[in-house]
C-alpha cells in the first residue's frame, strides 16, 4: 500500500528515520481527562515513547488582558480571579500590590495578616488539589478524593469570608474588603490540625507508595539551569535546586516578620516536585501559626475609595503563588482606567520546558510531568 | 446413584420423548438461560457495590438517591445506556468493531459453564476443565485487539495494544498457577479439585500446601487483576492516558457488552480463586486439631454452618474475592505499562516455576499436610 505523505503538524522538525518502526503522531487534548483543561499537547510517538512534544495553547483565551483596558482599576482585581482560580487571592494580591504602590496607600498591619492568612490558606488548598491530581492522574482515583476533601474545609472557609467558593475576591487595594468573622481563627486552627494530621495519610497513601514512587522518580527531569532558562518559578524552579522564593528573597507584604523555610530540592524530577508540594503546605501551616498569634486589632482597610486613578507611568508588582511568581505590570495613563495590563503567569513559563522534559519518556509519564508542573490552562490563555 | 452424573430435568424429558435430541435441547437451552442468569444477573448488584466499595474508600456515601441506598441507580444507569445512540466511527471496519465486544462476553460465559456452584450444579464437566478454561479465557483479548483495531482510533490501538501484550503475559502466569492446583490436587477436573479439599479450612489448598498455597493464592489474585484488565492494571483502559483505551470510540450497547464482560470476567475469575484455592462449594469448617475438649464444639458449629447450601458458600466466596478486587482498585496507583510487563517476566513468571518446582518436591516429600 502506498504511504500517503501528509505535511507535518506546526512546530516539529523532519521526522529522522528508523525504517522499522514507523512514528505516527497523537493528539493529547484539547479534550483529555489528563491535561487538566483545554492543553493541546502534540506527541510524535514511537510505540509507546514520546519522541517529541509540542503544547499548544489557546483554547481557552477570554482576552482578558485587552478587557482590562476598559474596566476601572477596582473592576480589573475581580477579572484576575479567572486566571488562575486555584490561588485568586494571590493574584488579586499582586494586582492590589502594584495599585497600592501607584497610588500610594499603605496597608494596616491587621490586613496584612489577614491577607498573609488568607494567602497562605490559599496556598493550602492550592497544593492539596495538586496533590489530589498527583494521585488522581497516577491512577489512584481516592487520592483525588481525599485531596479535596481537606480542601473542602479551606474553601467554607473562604466561603463564609467572601461569599464565594471558587473566584474568590476578597481583597482590595489598601486592605482587604471586610474584616474577618470572628470564627475565623478557630476555624483556621481547625484546618492547621486537619491538614497536619491528612499530610501523614498522604505520605503513608502516597509519598511512600512503591508504585507511585517507581513512576516518578527520574521523570522529566528538569536541569537547574533549564529551569533558569525557561523562566520557571515556584515549586517547578525549587525542586530543580533553585532556593528562589518572592516570599524571602524580595518579601513583600509582612513575610519578612514571619518565620519559615523554603523547601528545596536537588534533582529535579516528578517525585520532587510533588515532594515539594507537601512541605510547603507544612510552611504555610507555620505561617499560619505565627499569623494566629502576632494578629493585632485595627482596621482593616485605608483610603477607601470607589475608583483608584493612577499617576502616568508603569507600576510591577509580583507575588509568589502557589504556582510561581505571578506579576502585574500597568501602564497607565490619566484616567481611572489602566493604557495596557500585562500579567506574567507562572503556568506559562512552568509549562514551557515539557518537550525537553518527556522527551524519550512513555505517554503515561507526560501524565506524571504535566500534573508535577502544577499547571493551569485558564492561566496560560488568560 | 452417583450424584455427580445426575441430570433430573434431561431423565425426565427423556422419559417422555422418543427421541434423544429434544432432551440435549432442552438441556442446552436451560444451561443457557441459567449461565446468563448468573452472569448477567449479579452484574448490576456488582457495579452498585463496586461504586459503594469506592465511596467507602473514599469516605463518601456514594449512591444514594434512587432507590434505598442508591441500591436502583444502576437500573437507571443501564437502562440510560440502552437507549443512547450507537454510534460507528468514520472509517471503522463494522463488521470487526461489531464483532469486537461480542467476543470477551462469549469466553466468560464459556469459564461459568465448567464452574462447578454445587455439588450438583455444573453445566459441563469436562474432564480436561482446567485447561478448556485457560483456553476459552483467551477469547477476551481478541475482542479487545479487534475493538482497537477497528476503531481506527490511535487510542483505542494503543490499548489494544497494551492490553493483548499485558493479557497474553499474565496468562502465562495464571495458567502456572493452575497447574500448580493440578498438581496438588492431582486432577485436570474441576470439580475433582474442589472435592480434594474436603474437610475443614485445613484442606483448602490455600493452607493445606503449606506456604506454596498461600504464595500462589497471592499471585493468583496479582495476575488475575491484570488479566481482567481492572484498575491498579488497567493499562488498556487507563483513563488518564489513553482517555478510555481500547472502548474509546464505543458507545449504548456496544459499551455496555464491554463493561459487563469485565463484571461477569471478576466473577469467573473470583469463582476460579474460590474453586482453586478456598474450597468452592464446599462449607467453610473450622479445624478442631483433634484437641478432644473442642471437638464435640467445633463439630457442632461446622454441621450448622453446613446446613446452608453449597451455592451460597459459592456465592458468598466469590462476593469475598470480587471485593478484594475492588479494594485493590480503590487503593493503588497504576503502574506503566513496561513497568507492569516486567513485573510478569522479571518477577511473576520465575517464581511461578519455582512454585511449581516446590510443589513438586512437596508432593514427592509428602509435605502436604494430611
Amino acid at each position: 500500500m502506498e504511504m500517503v505523505k501528509r505535511p507535518l503538524p506546526a512546530g516539529f522538525q523532519k521526522v529522522s528515520g528508523d525504517d522499522n518502526t514507523e512514528e505516527y503522531f497523537i493528539n493529547m487534548g484539547p479534550q483529555h481527562p489528563a491535561t487538566h483543561g483545554v492543553l493541546r499537547l502534540v506527541l510524535r510517538l514511537d510505540g509507546e515513547t514520546v519522541r517529541e512534544c509540542v503544547p499548544h495553547l489557546g483554547y481557552i483565551h477570554r482576552g482578558i488582558e485587552k478587557q482590562a483596558e476598559s474596566e476601572t482599576y477596582l473592576q480589573y482585581v475581580h477579572l484576575t480571579d479567572r486566571m488562575d482560580y486555584l490561588t485568586s487571592h494571590m493574584n488579586n494580591h499582586s494586582v492590589c500590590m502594584a495599585i497600592e504602590k501607584a497610588v500610594g496607600i499603605g496597608v494596616p498591619d491587621r490586613a496584612e495578616y489577614i491577607r498573609v492568612m488568607v494567602l497562605e490558606l490559599n496556598r493550602i488548598s492550592s497544593h492539596l488539589m495538586m496533590f489530589g491530581c498527583f494521585g488522581g492522574d497516577l491512577g489512584a482515583q481516592t487520592a483525588l478524593l481525599y485531596g479535596f476533601k481537606e480542601r473542602e474545609v479551606i474553601t467554607d472557609i473562604f466561603d463564609e469570608l467572601c461569599g464565594a467558593r471558587l473566584t474568590m475576591n476578597y481583597f482590595r487595594p489598601g486592605g482587604v474588603a471586610n474584616d474577618i468573622p470572628d470564627t475565623f481563627i478557630a476555624r483556621v486552627k481547625k484546618v492547621i490540625v486537619d491538614v497536619e494530621r491528612t499530610l501523614e495519610e498522604f505520605d503513608r497513601l502516597i509519598t511512600g507508595n512503591v508504585i507511585i514512587q517507581e513512576r516518578s522518580r527520574g521523570i522529566g527531569i528538569l536541569t537547574r539551569e533549564d529551569a533558569i532558562a525557561y523562566g520557571c518559578t515556584g515549586c517547578v524552579l525549587r525542586a530543580s535546586g533553585v532556593p528562589y522564593d518572592l516570599r524571602k528573597d524580595d518579601p513583600y507584604s509582612i513575610y519578612d516578620r514571619l518565620d519559615f523555610d523554603v523547601p528545596t530540592k536537588q534533582n529535579g524530577d516528578s517525585f520532587d516536585r510533588y515532594v515539594i508540594h507537601i512541605d510547603e503546605i507544612r510552611q504555610s501551616i507555620r505561617i499560619l501559626q505565627q499569623c494566629i498569634e502576632q494578629i493585632p486589632e485595627g482596621p482593616y482597610r485605608s483610603k477607601e475609595k470607589p475608583s483608584y486613578r493612577l499617576p502616568a507611568g508603569s507600576y510591577y508588582a509580583a507575588t509568589e503563588t502557589a504556582k510561581g511568581i505571578f506579576g502585574t505590570y500597568v501602564v497607565a495613563e490619566k484616567g481611572d482606567k489602566p493604557w495596557r495590563i500585562h500579567s506574567r503567569s507562572p503556568n506559562f513559563a512552568n509549562l514551557s520546558p515539557i518537550g525537553k522534559m518527556v522527551k524519550g519518556h512513555m505517554i503515561a509519564d507526560v501524565v506524571t510531568v504535566i500534573t508535577t508542573l502544577d499547571i493551569l490552562i485558564p492561566d496560560i490563555d488568560r | 446413584m452417583d450424584l455427580s452424573t445426575t441430570n433430573f430435568i434431561g431423565d425426565l424429558v427423556r422419559e417422555y420423548s422418543p427421541y434423544s435430541w429434544v432432551a440435549s435441547i432442552v438441556n442446552g437451552v436451560i444451561a443457557i438461560v441459567a449461565i446468563m442468569a448468573v452472569g448477567v444477573g449479579p452484574s448490576p448488584m456488582l457495579i452498585w457495590w463496586e461504586r459503594k466499595v469506592a465511596a467507602f474508600t473514599q469516605a463518601r456515601l456514594g449512591p444514594m438517591r434512587v432507590g434505598p441506598w442508591g441500591l436502583l441507580q444502576t437500573v437507571c444507569d443501564v437502562i440510560k445506556l440502552l437507549f443512547k445512540e450507537l454510534i460507528t466511527p468514520h472509517g471503522a471496519d463494522k463488521l470487526l468493531f461489531f464483532l469486537a465486544p461480542a467476543l470477551p462476553l462469549t469466553g466468560s460465559f464459556l469459564v461459568l459453564a465448567v464452574i462447578p456452584w454445587d455439588h450438583n450444579l455444573q453445566v459441563a464437566n469436562p474432564g480436561m476443565g482446567v485447561p478448556f478454561i485457560i483456553a476459552v479465557s483467551s477469547l477476551g483479548i481478541l475482542g479487545t485487539l479487534l475493538a482497537g483495531w477497528s476503531s481506527n482510533n490511535k487510542f483505542s490501538l494503543l490499548g489494544a495494544l497494551r492490553c493483548g501484550a499485558q493479557m497474553i503475559s499474565y496468562e502465562v502466569s495464571l495458567s502456572l498457577i493452575m497447574l500448580f492446583v493440578v498438581l496438588m490436587s492431582g486432577s485436570a477436573d474441576v470439580r475433582e479439585i474442589v472435592l480434594s479439599q474436603q474437610g475443614n479450612v485445613t484442606d483448602w489448598w490455600i493452607i493445606k500446601a503449606p506456604f506454596l498455597g498461600i504464595a500462589a493464592f497471592v499471585m493468583y489474585m496479582i495476575s488475575a487483576t491484570a488479566e481482567l484488565n481492572r484498575g491498579p492494571f488497567d493499562m488498556s483502559e487507563a483513563e488518564q492516558e489513553l482517555t478510555a483505551g481500547f472502548h474509546t470510540e464505543y458507545s449504548s450497547t456496544a459499551f455496555a457488552m464491554f463493561f459487563l464482560a469485565e463484571y461477569i470476567n471478576m466473577v469467573a475469575t473470583s469463582a476460579l480463586a474460590s474453586v482453586f484455592f478456598l474450597g468452592g462449594f464446599l462449607p467453610f469448617a473450622f479445624p478442631d486439631f483433634g484437641f478432644a475438649p473442642i471437638v464435640g464444639v467445633v463439630a457442632s458449629i461446622n454441621g450448622a454452618l453446613a446446613i446452608l447450601p453449597g451455592f451460597f458458600w459459592m456465592a458468598g466466596k466469590i462476593l469475598f474475592l470480587i471485593t478484594l478486587f475492588m479494594f485493590f482498585r480503590w487503593t493503588y496507583p497504576r503502574p506503566r505499562v513496561d513497568q507492569l510487563m516486567s513485573l510478569e517476566w522479571k518477577f511473576l513468571l520465575p517464581a511461578n516455576l519455582i512454585l511449581l518446582g516446590l510443589g513438586a518436591v512437596f508432593i514427592a516429600f509428602g509435605l502436604i499436610l494430611p
